[in-house]
């Protein structure tokens, strides 16, 4: 079904002001960067949990190790009828037993991502603990999951879509809630 | 672009979108087999059944390993160990195997079409690990996936398979699938074991090692398959070490680059010298440590698809 633009919810620039923001929050929640670790989700997460271990470096003047994870292995939908999702490379170059890992991810709709990532995660080691920091939280949720970091929360209705686009991946920096067509 | 088939039977029907996309997730599956847990969920509540009519170490171990590090179930059966022995015939096995609703049902054979039976008879889904002379697919893939890592690309590659052409699946599939890719495939090997018309696949025949070895980028060395020889093909093993064995003097003729691969089993002093076998060059093991990866990815991709449909 085609989908079209209801309301912008960011640009460029109120997105860069809102990374900095939760930069700023991750250092004071865990009171600086000691044993601070950032993991990515695949594919927005990325781009934007490198920006984000960029701006704690700038603040903290320290290098911060940084992640990716591919979390099509741990999904609870692949016998759902449909192709199969394409399973790209996990990358955690270091060891996570015992730090404080920062995941991130664009939006936090239903959870399930998030679920999966957790498992992921637990499978790789034993972190100290685990923190998520989203851009945009929609609401929702069907699993007990939170976020300890928003850039936005928007009420939306489940008809509706979040288009979070990021510079590396698609050109620009916006976020855009869309609507069904009549 | 997704893997829309029921089975893997062969490479000879797979498009070159198709091998690139299982070359692609097998790359993000061998990055589980080096973590602390080696165990992914992906295929939880799946259950897989080796069938293996013929001896196996290798292909089958690594299925096993395969499976397991996706979570699905998968038990072993070899024909010595099952009813075949008193008779039962492959479809009634595989019918009453299917009865216990298996996901996925992996099989060698000592004759060429077998998997291809039971994928009509089957609702499971069917990997040949083997079938005669015809087609080893997983191996084929795991040879271009491991080509791939040391020469970045396939296309415009150099290409030699040496031996036993003539009862080697390994070779059929491995022609099929270099090919498909843009490699320029030469075999080589005495004249009884090369196949009539084989130059029909696409490949450029020669009689004489060196020639075959003149400036490649890649040698695969075949066994001599004995058990599947009733007559003699060859005078000796002794003379046939001497005329193409693969030793450290003929592989100067290749480029200084080059990787020597081997399906496995070896027959040291036969068709390669324990020299190259063990050299600098050899990449014989890694093609083992590959052969995990893409089989999880081949488990993965046809379990992840709609195949109610292929089956109707």
């Amino acid at each position: 079904m085609p989908f079209r633009k209801k309301v912008q919810l960011m640009d460029a620039v109120t997105m860069d002001r809102t990374l900095i923001r939760i930069a700023h929050e991750i250092i004071e929640r865990n009171k600086g960067v000691q044993d601070l670790v950032i993991i990515g989700i695949r594919t927005r997460g990325v781009p934007l949990a490198r920006r984000i271990a960029k701006k704690i470096e700038e603040i903290e003047k320290v290098s911060i190790p940084m992640g990716i994870l591919d979390i099509t292995m741990y999904r609870d939908d692949l016998t759902a009828v449909g192709p199969q999702p394409i399973v790209r490379q996990t990358n955690i170059p270091f060891r996570i037993n015992d730090k404080k890992v920062v995941l991130i991810d664009d939006v936090l709709f239903t959870g399930r991502t998030i679920r999966a990532a957790l498992d992921s995660i637990i499978d790789l080691g034993r972190p100290k603990f685990i923190q998520l920091a989203v851009l945009i939280d929609r609401g929702h949720r069907e699993l007990p999951i939170r976020a300890d970091y928003v850039g936005k929360n928007v009420p939306t209705s489940l008809d509706e879509v979040v288009e979070v686009s990021v510079a590396e991946e698609d050109g620009k920096d916006s976020v855009i809630l869309m609507e069904e067509e009549e | 672009m997704p893997l829309n088939r029921k089975d893997l039977l062969g490479i000879e029907p797979l498009s070159v979108e198709e091998v690139n996309l299982i070359l692609d997730t097998a790359k993000a599956f061998k990055e589980v087999s080096t973590r602390d847990i080696k165990k992914v969920p992906t295929l939880r509540g799946k259950t897989i059944i080796n069938l293996f009519f013929e001896p196996s170490t290798r292909t089958r171990t690594s299925f096993e390993i395969a499976g397991k590090r996706l979570s699905a179930d998968i038990l072993n059966i070899s024909s010595s160990t099952s009813s075949v022995v008193k008779g039962e015939t492959l479809i009634d096995t595989a019918k009453n195997l299917e009865a216990m609703y298996p996901d996925i049902i992996i099989i060698r054979h000592s004759r060429a079409g077998a998997p291809h039976l039971l994928a009509n008879i089957c609702r499971a889904s069917i990997i040949n690990a083997g079938d005669g002379a015809h087609e080893h697919p997983t191996q084929a893939l795991l040879d271009a996936f491991t080509i791939r890592e040391n020469k970045g690309q396939i296309k415009g590659l150099k290409v030699a398979i040496i031996g036993d052409i003539l009862h080697s699946r390994v070779a059929r599939s491995n022609i099929h699938l270099l090919t498909k890719l843009g490699a320029e495939v030469r075999i080589a090997g005495p004249a009884t074991y090369i196949p009539v018309e084989i130059e029909k696949l696409g490949v450029k025949v020669f009689h004489h090692i060196d020639a075959a070895l003149e400036g490649c980028d890649v040698v695969m060395m075949l066994r001599i398959q004995r058990e599947r020889q009733d007559k003699s093909y060859l005078p000796s093993l002794r003379e046939y070490f001497n005329l193409f064995g693969l030793t450290p003097e003929r592989l100067k003729r290749a480029k200084k680059d080059v990787i020597i691969m081997h399906p496995g089993p070896l027959n040291r002093g036969v068709e390669i010298s324990s020299e190259v076998a063990d050299g600098p060059y050899s990449v014989i093991l890694e093609q083992v440590t590959n052969g995990v990866a893409v089989r999880m990815a081949v488990l993965y991709l046809l379990m992840g698809g709609k195949y109610e449909e292929v089956v109707s």
